[in-house]
């Protein structure tokens, strides 16, 4: 049984890191209708520059986090008006195909300005053990838990109570309306790309905290689709709770079944397994907007 | 049409030739003596790049009927090429089939993983695709790692050096003679397929899915047609690059090879059989370039530099063609032919 509970607390702070890099990844979707593959590279990007910040600089924590999501909001307008505003209205692949450019790009430069090395730091938050009986629990799981509450509130409110996220809201539901009404759809898009690069850099930042920053984390990027398309690919909620689900599944998939399987490394694939029993049986996911569409 | 005056087609079939003029045989039998050449001109190492690009070519050939003509989008083709490089590997090291035999097999089994994995695409198209292709490569990869017994799992697998018949292929003139005859033949395979009646199936379902099916052609059938040729040709491609190493390891099909084949097609021109040859020639040569480059730059600036050069450049001329040149080398080749066919005119009068 403490076996089971370890599992699933482990498997609860996995699934909130799935979740950070999910949220950027959902109100991007929502805004422009692009699949932003890079989001787990911004996340990646948030951890070094943790590192270089608090480490290299040595500022002060609230120093840092405020350089941290200013040079996120730098990149974010950077990306958005150099690589997505070409390509407005382009198929959809080309899209994508930009999307995974920039992926390859942002980790080029982690490569290059960081040496692609494992980065430890602490100092951000306390690294809290929390024990209860024998099960610990992971810092990560507390971090990621706030940071995405956190997150979903303001993200909430921008949406209904600002002019901004009425606008981003249009955005999503169609952009022929929106532009006939004198809302400048540019904003709105370099807006979104802002809010991703700023949840995916501070997710980067606490996690790079506690677990330290490593390439390791853009590959949470390309299992955080298994989560976005099980929650909906358009529902901020969804991918916090898809997240949870995932992340649990797959590490009481994993303890059990390892064992029996000879080369083991069930956690690595386990997420693509469920997203192709989803794309097969519900595309929509657990809380998308159900799109009828028949061929 | 693309021709020099003086061309004149008399009957339907000088009209579907593929080389209709005498211009364009002398180039096809210049090109074909100059393959036959290369082998007495240049060194092993140049070889090897001509055979890794054949290889390439081979692979995107097949992404380019899937994605390029039907426009179901694949990143997962490394997956399949595992398929079919791991199946004659299989076949050659434990059940001692000869090469010729097992090349085929892999194929065929790499055309079946991709009608498996090509089924969702009946009820899914574009990003949802593309993740299922994801998900398809990275299942595959981790199922051959399971299959320890068989396919040697993380270890890799050594194989016999390839031979057909009496004559091996162990020197690397002899297998750059056969990765090119097969890419010739597949080059010659691939262009003739889309002519076709289920060529152009594709092309209507690309363009527009629900008018295809509206007009009688079934999406289910030729939806899965074109997975099962674009994998053979992965196939064929695996079961090269794993024979030529002698050793098969999953290594070899890195997710990013996935990302790569279809970059060389954006740079190529999509949706153009030599668009596709085009792109994997072009990304092979940057590859090359950045091989040389990057020491260099390693010890002027960091020693990381030549693995982010190698990421960053990939990654930029991907995008630089999404924007500036969406249809690719071969567009960009069709003009300035256009250019000098025309030439003083600018463009070509109406008739």
């Amino acid at each position: 049984m403490t076996f089971f509970l370890q599992l699933i607390v482990t498997g609860f702070a996995q699934g909130m890191v799935y979740a950070l890099v999910a949220i950027g990844f959902v109100i991007i979707l929502k805004c422009s209708e692009v699949f932003n593959i890079a989001q787990g590279h911004f996340v990646l990007i948030g951890g070094y520059l943790g590192y270089t910040f608090l480490v290299t600089l040595g500022l002060p924590i609230w120093a840092a986090l405020g350089m941290a999501i200013a040079s996120a909001i730098v990149m974010g307008l950077i990306i958005e008006r150099l690589i997505l505003r070409p390509l407005l209205g382009e198929p959809v692949l080309a899209v994508i195909m930009a999307t995974i450019a920039l992926a390859t790009i942002l980790g080029g430069l982690a490569t290059l300005l960081w040496g692609a090395e494992y980065k430890a730091y602490h100092g951000l938050l306390p690294t809290i053990t929390l024990n209860i009986g024998e099960i610990g629990i992971p810092s990560e799981s507390l971090i990621g838990l706030i940071v995405s509450i956190l997150c979903v509130a303001i993200l909430m409110l921008l949406f209904r109570y600002t002019k901004i996220g009425l606008a981003m809201r249009a955005t999503a539901e169609d952009l022929q309306v929106v532009q006939s009404v004198g809302i400048r759809a540019t904003t709105v898009y370099a807006v979104s790309w802002i809010i991703a690069c700023v949840v995916g850099v501070i997710g980067g930042i606490l996690l790079g905290g506690v677990s330290g920053a490593n390439m390791d984390l853009a590959n949470i990027g390309l299992k955080a689709f298994a989560v976005v398309l099980l929650g909906g690919v358009d529902s901020v909620g969804g991918a916090i709770v898809a997240g949870i689900i995932l992340g649990m599944l797959e590490n009481v998939a994993a303890g059990y079944l390892d064992p029996l399987l000879p080369g083991g490394g069930l956690a690595q694939v386990f997420p693509f397994i469920v997203m192709i029993i989803v794309l097969i049986f519900r595309p929509y996911g657990l809380f998308g907007l159900v799109r009828i569409e028949r061929v | 049409m693309g021709l020099s005056t003086g061309t004149f087609h008399e009957n339907y079939a000088q009209d579907m030739a593929i080389f209709r003029s005498t211009l364009q045989w002398g180039i096809v039998v210049a090109f074909i003596l100059f393959l036959f050449g290369c082998p007495l001109f240049f060194s092993d190492r140049i070889l090897t790049i001509l055979t890794m690009m054949g290889i390439a070519v081979i692979s995107v050939l097949g992404l380019n009927i899937l994605t390029g003509y039907c426009g179901q989008i694949s990143i997962g083709h490394a997956g399949f090429m595992a398929v079919g490089g791991y199946t004659s590997a299989v076949l050659c090291a434990k059940l001692g089939v000869p090469f010729w035999a097992a090349l085929p097999c892999g194929a065929l089994a790499a055309g079946i993983a991709g009608l498996i994995f090509g089924l969702p695409s009946l009820k899914i198209k574009g990003f949802y695709l593309i993740m299922a292709t994801i998900a398809a490569h990275f299942i595959i990869i981790w199922t051959i790692i399971q299959l320890h017994g068989l396919t040697g799992g993380a270890d890799g697998l050594p194989l016999p050096r390839p031979a057909i018949g009496s004559i091996s292929l162990s020197s690397k003139a002899h297998y750059f003679y056969l990765v090119m005859a097969l890419t010739c033949l597949g080059t010659v395979v691939a262009k003739n397929i889309v002519r076709t009646r289920a060529g152009r199936a594709f092309i209507a379902i690309r363009d527009n899915d629900l008018a295809a099916e509206v007009m009688g052609i079934s999406l289910w059938s030729y939806k899965l047609q074109a997975f099962f040729i674009g994998c053979v040709y992965a196939g064929v491609a695996g079961s090269l690059l794993i024979h030529y190493y002698s050793f098969a390891s999953t290594d070899q099909f890195p997710f990013m090879d996935s990302v790569w084949y279809l970059g060389m097609l954006i740079v190529g021109g999509m949706g153009s059989t030599a668009g596709a040859v085009f792109g994997a020639v072009a990304l092979k040569l940057l590859d090359e370039l950045v091989t040389i480059v990057g020491p260099v730059l390693s010890a002027a600036v960091a020693p990381q530099a030549a693995a982010s050069l190698a990421l960053i450049s990939h990654g930029l001329i991907i995008i630089i063609f999404l924007i500036f040149e969406p249809r690719g080398l071969h567009h960009r080749w069709e003009m300035i032919k256009a250019y000098f066919r025309l030439w003083p005119f600018s463009h070509e009068g109406s008739d």
